[in-house]
């Protein structure tokens, strides 16, 4: 059962990315992306990991993506979009070392000199596994005594993070950002 | 259905990371419209992050999920700028594509 999951949404997460890359519409990318997140959403099942999961759909599938169809109707920029290659060999250039890049990332994950997987399997490491052996329980529970133990200072820092990019989208949205090149008392269109 | 006796490890889900991570990059390499290039962008972040749970689960540490966390953080935050960037040059110069702003080409 856990194999024809695997597959099954292996292979639509892999059309859905292909899509993304091929759609001449951004509206068609943009829903081949959702494909490919609640694919991956299902491998964070999988891989016992329920909490993100929904949090990828709740925040990938859901709020990012409507921020992109958004932008890309409130731009109209969702007219056909020509796949010429307007630099010569560019487009073989990336496909050839694309090929190279997944070589490499495929030896490197199948050699433990490099990630160190085949070593530090089995042995539990601090975070997940209470020191007297056992288990803190849930996933949730698990995740959230990580998140409010160890992580707890780059947790505030994220907030802080949040803000500054709340602020800076303000600021570069908003219309009176122009006056840099428009004289005073002219009205912008 | 029986898949005889194939079994999915981690290490499947690493080589399906490292598939979606180089269709990110190729996308990022080849298309032109900003918009496209950004879900390209987010296509490489969602390959790292189903690494980072494939390492959580192998290894029974929930740090990596964590981290996750913080990647969803920085990658909402980076498509809010993102876009709002997109909107500004699209004023501007009528147009989204990367050949549009070349007002830094040398």
């Amino acid at each position: 059962m856990t194999e024809i999951v695997f597959f099954v949404f292996a292979g639509l997460a892999v059309a859905g990315a292909i899509g993304v890359v091929g759609s001449r519409n951004p509206v068609h990318s943009a829903l081949f992306l959702v494909l490919t997140l609640v694919s991956v959403a299902v491998f964070f099942l999988q891989e016992n990991a329920a909490l993100l999961a929904a949090v990828q759909i709740i925040v990938y599938a859901s709020a990012i993506v409507v921020l992109f169809l958004f932008v890309i109707m409130l731009l109209g920029v969702d007219r056909e979009e020509a796949l010429d290659d307007p630099v010569r060999l560019q487009r073989p250039a990336a496909l050839v070392l694309g090929a190279l890049l997944v070589a490499q990332v495929i030896y490197l994950a199948g050699h433990d000199w490099a990630t160190g997987a085949k070593t530090a399997r089995g042995v539990p490491l601090k975070g997940g596994v209470p020191a007297g052996g056992g288990s803190f329980g849930t996933n949730i529970q698990r995740v959230a005594r990580v998140l409010f133990t160890d992580f707890l200072w780059p947790f505030e820092i994220t907030a802080v993070l949040l803000v500054i990019a709340v602020v800076g989208a303000v600021v570069l949205a908003r219309r009176s950002g122009q006056r840099a090149d428009t004289p005073e008392g002219e009205t912008v269109p | 259905m029986s898949l005889g006796a194939l079994i999915v490890t981690d290490s499947y889900y690493l080589v399906l990371a490292a598939v979606l991570f180089t269709i990110g990059a190729v996308g990022l390499l080849v298309r032109r419209n900003v918009i496209v290039m950004f879900m390209c962008v987010e296509l490489m972040l969602n390959a790292v992050n189903l690494t980072f749970v494939a390492f959580a689960h192998s290894m029974n540490d929930a740090a990596g999920q964590v981290i996750v966390f913080f990647t969803l953080v920085v990658a909402a935050a980076e498509v809010a700028i993102g876009l709002a960037i997109i909107v500004a040059i699209f004023r501007r110069r009528k147009g989204a594509t990367a050949d549009d702003v070349q007002a830094l080409k040398g």
